[in-house]
């Protein structure tokens, strides 16, 4: 089974932590952390794997892949294939990619809900479930009709004005572009990395 | 703190303010986190649904991304997930399933209602939730509770539901094993479904079942089998490739249907994850079909030719799995493995390391060691040690088995330690010292290496060789007798640099010194004695010289065992001459041969030579004598003790040189022998085992005095059995000779010696098998400590044969042209003691309840039906009979009826009825505590617990009667 996924920038600050047994806070904390001692010393192009057996206990391994400045990191046992995962990660990214138009690490920072959602999708109590993106993408875009907007003000607006969801999801959308590029940060290019 | 007012309500921050907050923020995050905590705390006690979900999203967002402890806040998820709004319950359920601890959150239970509520909901994406958060948060209870629905949703409607349901139904099984009583065979039903996801999701349930307890999931093969012949989905081969793993060891039948499959599906794909699983499942299970590990190889082939560095490691780890069986593999990719020893990969050049040290053997292991230093010298810290510790495990693997020169082992360890990165201190220390013990023939260059290692004053700066010092100090001060300069090795010893070392180690060096200095002087004296007292005839100065120097004489295991007896006991240096003479001759040669080879090249000792020892021992050792470490003080003490001795000694023969023999001198002089000799007593390993077989000695009762202590120890009492045995068992044999010896000695007339002697022989030679060895290799030579008569002498000779019978050596004669040199080896102590593997409990249940289902007994199901249907044996017979009619129809519908089914059927009827009559007792003892409901459920968990082992039981003796399951497939 997967025991838990990460997704981590380059500068070691987790964006997604999930587990699929408890670990308390701290513990994950710690884990994170020295994940990232493993993954920074490793050179580029060299494979994904990486030893985890000290942390994590005995028949565990663990597969990275690095999306421009985002790592993501799958933690599994033996009962999964290690190329398997890899295709898996392209999977969710694929999804992500597909739900967010093109996705950069400010839309993972600031879609923690959706990225659960799409995940919660593709895994659930560490297995697979899911392997089409697309399928990901089409349940996601479901629940997410019924959720409304992240704003309150925009809600409001919503009840009072009766105005149809999609406009104004469509206008948050703009807003929320415009917000990250104001934010001057470096645009994530070339998502399909290795 | 006041609750929040509409307008806080109105301008509350949300989860996107925080985050964004959190990013612009200079300086300390988490003052930042602390003030936004404030605020959370007082939005989240809010009525208002709405503020609650944002405070609690932005607090689960702190909780996941920064640690933050929201256990305080389980209860306001609990409240927001009755909502109605999906969006609110989604955050209250991802709140819950990030923060909420199974073990600790008390609060769980309380949302038994709302999860089952959620689980019928007509909305599947409620469903879905509720699926989700239950998997994070399930104890045993919930778990329990909620079986029912989470069954009703095996057969939803919806693919996504039912997919997520069998996923969770895992988790089910985990804490609450009767659920697959109930569960199961819609499980197995899903198998036969169209969809291939939900087909997927089963087969990975099975998976992980099949990893904990495979033999339970054998009956099922048929239909995993036709997924791998029918599927082109390769998510789902790989599963169910990863399923026949488990089981293709328990049935070896098997092989023979999924070897093909599994080939066609290799030569067929072109997905590499798939390929990789067939390659590993065939080199794995199926290693004895050659042309399927043909083309695995070929394939493994390709992958260590291609560019990405993933496909070579997965490779070279398949290899590795290879390897043992199927040597030529690795041999054919040699080149390859060898050159990804500079990879710039870690991941592959271990896997690179293990493999070429899985192609080492006797004729190749120089060369490799070679290459693999060379390696070693050029690689990172890290890497190096990791060379080294394969290196030096590989060598020592099964007491030293590859080693042949050990010449040659022994300078390596040497040249190791000198290697910068070496930190196998430890290791290489238990290795020298462990050779030194069971390997005599390398005993010469062990001192060779270890004097080449005293003297060099570099090794001081490493810490991590300290301890291989420590061996060669022990070594060269153990083995002193084949060194060629001991002056030399004192001064190594006691050199000042050796300050450096911990105190321990520093005890071990002065300890050396010792036995060298008196090694030294005792060399000296006796030359000259043999020098002085030559004109006292032939026959005293044998008797001097084998006595006096047993370091000499090393020769049969006899002759060694008589001087050791001596050391321990001064009565016997009065020992007749005829003791020894039996073999002295032999020996003397011996004896000659060494003194003309040593002489030329040892420096003479003179009496200055002596001197300027001891006063360089003195300068030395005379600070110490005040240390605070205990271990050196008093060894340095002792040493001072003996150098004061030897002055004595020394002025008493310079002075008294011309006259004869003094008998005053001669006491000093003997002392001196006796320490030597003392030292001179040879140390061997001893088997971990040896413990136990030592046998009780006749007339001992172990237990009979016991109660006496006890009342008088009280709990001290306790462990003076173990500790009088394990003396016996510390003190090496060595020390049980001596004493056995003794006794015998004292009672020589007594016909009762002989016998007794040989029994310990005997039992001797059963545990400490050193002169089990040495009775091989000298058997022309009767043992000198004997007193033979005629009568047993056959059964010296049916000792013997028992004892090489017992060897573990294959008999090889002394003349033999240079052979791999006698390694000690201890029959089974060598390894460490490995644990028998325990099965868990747990797995028991599961695969308990799923022989059970599978088996089709399904009456008896869960404990708590029983419960409240039982009392009447004969209804539950009624009821049996008619289980087996069900269970053999469940069979046929899997193809599984077999003759031998019949007879199953009714082993299984006759151990039911017992069954059935065990029950009715309990069920009784029951209805007592049936009021007390928390009582009640320890009960029936006990219950389940112990039915289900029978039941395992039962299955078990089904399984080794007549094997079923492989019958569909043939």
């Amino acid at each position: 089974m997967i025991k838990g996924v990460i997704l981590m920038n380059d500068k070691g600050k987790p964006r997604l932590v999930k587990f699929y047994d408890y670990h308390p806070a701290e513990k994950q904390q710690e884990l994170i952390r020295r994940l990232y001692g493993v993954l920074s010393s490793r050179a580029e192009d060299v494979s994904n794997f990486v030893k985890v057996d000290s942390l994590f206990g005995p028949d565990t391994r663990l597969v990275y892949k690095t999306y421009a400045t985002l790592h993501i990191l799958f933690i599994f046992d033996s009962s999964e294939n290690e190329l398997a995962m890899l295709d898996l990660m392209q999977v969710f990214v694929e999804a992500m990619d597909k739900c967010f138009s093109n996705v950069r690490e400010l839309d993972i920072v600031f879609n923690f809900n959706k990225v659960h959602a799409i995940l919660d999708e593709i895994i659930l109590g560490g297995q697979v479930l899911e392997t089409s993106s697309s399928e990901v993408v089409k349940a996601v875009e479901e629940i997410s009709k019924y959720s409304p907007n992240p704003l309150c003000f925009f809600s409001l607006l919503f009840f009072t004005h009766q105005v149809s969801q999609d406009a104004i999801s469509y206008f948050l959308f703009r807003m929320e572009r415009a917000a990250n590029s104001l934010m001057a940060v470096p645009s994530i290019t070339g998502w399909q990395g290795r | 703190m006041s609750g929040p007012t509409l307008l806080d309500s109105l301008f509350q921050r949300s989860l996107e303010d925080l985050i964004k907050g959190l990013r612009l923020y200079v300086g300390d995050e988490s003052t930042f986190i602390s003030k936004s905590l404030d605020e959370i705390r007082r939005e989240i006690k809010s009525t208002d649904p709405q503020t609650k979900s944002i405070a609690l999203q932005k607090l689960t967002y702190l909780h996941s991304i920064h640690g933050v402890d929201m256990s305080w806040a389980s209860f306001h998820a609990i409240e927001l997930s009755s909502s109605h709004s999906l969006n609110f319950k989604r955050v209250a359920y991802l709140a819950a399933s990030l923060s909420f601890d199974p073990s600790t959150t008390d609060v769980i239970l309380l949302l038994t209602n709302q999860l089952r509520k959620d689980l019928q909901s007509p909305n599947s994406h409620e469903v879905s939730l509720a699926l989700n958060a239950l998997y994070f948060i399930a104890t045993p209870d919930l778990a329990r509770d909620l079986t029912p629905e989470v069954f009703i949703l095996l057969n939803s409607n919806k693919g996504s539901t039912r997919k997520k349901a069998i996923a969770l139904i895992l988790r089910l099984f985990e804490l609450y094993p009767d659920a697959v009583r109930v569960c199961f065979k819609r499980l197995v039903e899903n198998l036969e479904n169209s969809d291939p996801g939900i087909v997927s999701a089963v087969v990975g349930v099975f998976c992980e079942l099949a990893r904990n307890e495979a033999k339970s999931y054998l009956p099922l093969a048929p239909e995993f089998y036709k997924i791998l012949v029918e599927s082109r989905n390769n998510w789902l081969l790989i599963k169910v490739l990863k399923i026949f793993l488990e089981l293709a060891p328990l049935e070896p039948r098997l092989g023979k249907r999924l070897v093909e499959p599994i080939c066609d599906h290799l030569k067929r794909t072109g997905a590499k994850s798939l390929a990789f699983e067939c390659v590993r499942t065939i080199v794995t299970s199926f290693s004895e079909y050659e042309f399927a590990v043909r083309l695995a190889v070929e394939k493994i082939k390709e992958f260590l030719n291609d560019d990405d560095p993933n496909l070579k490691y997965l490779g070279l780890q398949a290899l590795t799995i290879v390897a043992p069986k199927h040597l030529w593999a690795v041999m054919e990719n040699k080149d390859f493995v060898i050159r990804s020893l500079s990879d710039a990969d870690a991941n592959i050049k271990l896997e690179a390391l293990q493999l070429v040290l899985a192609m080492v053997s006797e004729d190749n292991v120089m060369d490799i060691c070679k290459v693999l230093i060379n390696y070693a010298l050029k690689s990172d810290p890290e890497f190096c040690n990791e060379i080294l510790g394969c290196i030096l495990l590989a060598c020592s693997r099964n007491v030293y088995e590859i080693i042949v020169d050990f010449d040659w082992y022994v300078s390596l360890l040497g040249e190791m330690t000198r290697i910068p990165h070496c930190q196998k201190g430890e290791e290489i220390e238990n290795q020298l010292v462990d050779i030194g013990m069971r390997v005599k023939d390398a005993r010469p260059q062990l001192v060779r290496v270890g004097r080449d290692l005293l003297i060099d004053p570099a090794l001081f700066g490493n810490p991590f060789v300290h301890r291989i010092l420590s061996a060669a100090a022990w070594v060269s001060g153990e083995y002193v007798r084949f060194s060629k300069n001991p002056s030399e090795l004192v001064e190594a010893l006691l050199q000042p640099r050796t300050s450096l070392l911990p105190s321990s180690i520093k005890a071990v060096y002065i300890q050396s010194a010792f036995k060298v200095l008196t090694f030294y002087v005792h060399h000296y004296i006796s030359t000259k004695g043999v020098i002085s007292s030559a004109s006292q005839g032939v026959e005293d100065l044998m008797h001097g010289r084998v006595q006096e120097n047993p370091q000499f004489v090393r020769t049969g295991p006899v002759a060694d065992s008589d001087t050791d007896d001596g050391g321990l006991n001064p009565m016997m240096l009065h020992r007749p001459v005829r003791d020894v003479s039996v073999e002295s001759f032999e020996d003397m040669s011996v004896a000659h041969e060494w003194l003309s080879s040593t002489s030329s090249k040892v420096e003479p000792i003179t009496e200055e030579s002596i001197v300027s020892i001891l006063n360089f021992v003195e300068t030395t050792l005379g600070p110490l004598s005040g240390s605070h470490d205990v271990e050196i003080l008093e060894r340095s003490r002792n040493v001072l003790g003996l150098v004061e001795l030897i002055r004595e000694e020394l002025l008493g023969y310079l002075v008294k040189r011309e006259e004869d023999n003094d008998k005053g001198q001669r006491k000093t002089h003997e002392m001196i022998k006796l320490i030597a000799e003392a030292f001179s007593e040879e140390l061997g390993p001893v088997s971990a085992s040896s413990q136990e077989r030592v046998p009780v000695p006749e007339g001992m009762v172990l237990n009979q005095n016991l109660a006496d202590l006890d009342a008088i120890c009280g709990d001290l009492g306790l462990h003076i059995p173990t500790s009088f045995s394990f003396g016996r068992s510390i003190s090496s044999g060595k020390d049980d000779v001596t004493m056995s010896d003794l006794q015998s000695k004292e009672e020589v007339e007594s016909t009762e010696s002989t016998s007794l002697l040989a029994e310990h022989r005997k039992r001797h030679g059963l545990y400490y098998l050193q002169s089990q060895k040495k009775e091989m290799v000298y058997d022309d030579y009767p043992p000198a400590n004997d007193l033979k008569t005629g009568n047993n002498a056959d059964d010296e000779a049916d000792d013997l044969v028992k004892l090489t019978e017992q060897s573990l050596f294959p008999k090889k004669k002394a003349n033999q042209a240079k052979p791999r040199p006698v390694v000690v080896k201890l029959d089974d102590g060598d390894g460490p003691f490995i644990p028998a593997k325990k099965v868990e409990s747990k797995d028991d249940l599961i695969s308990g309840a799923v022989r059970d289902v599978l088996l089709g007994d399904e009456a008896t199901t869960s404990s708590s039906r029983t419960k409240k249907s039982d009392k009447s044996s004969s209804k539950r017979r009624q009821k049996d009979k008619l289980d087996i009619d069900k269970s053999s129809v469940l069979k046929e519908d899997s193809k599984a009826l077999e003759n031998s089914e019949l007879e199953n059927a009714s082993l299984r009827r006759s151990k039911r009825h017992s069954r059935g009559k065990e029950k009715k007792h309990r069920s009784i003892a029951k209805d007592r505590d049936e009021h007390e409901e928390g009582d009640k459920q320890k009960v029936s968990h006990n219950h389940g617990k112990h039915k289900s082992r029978q039941r395992a039981d039962v299955a078990l003796t089904l399984a080794a009667q007549s094997p079923v399951i492989p019958d569909f497939l043939l």
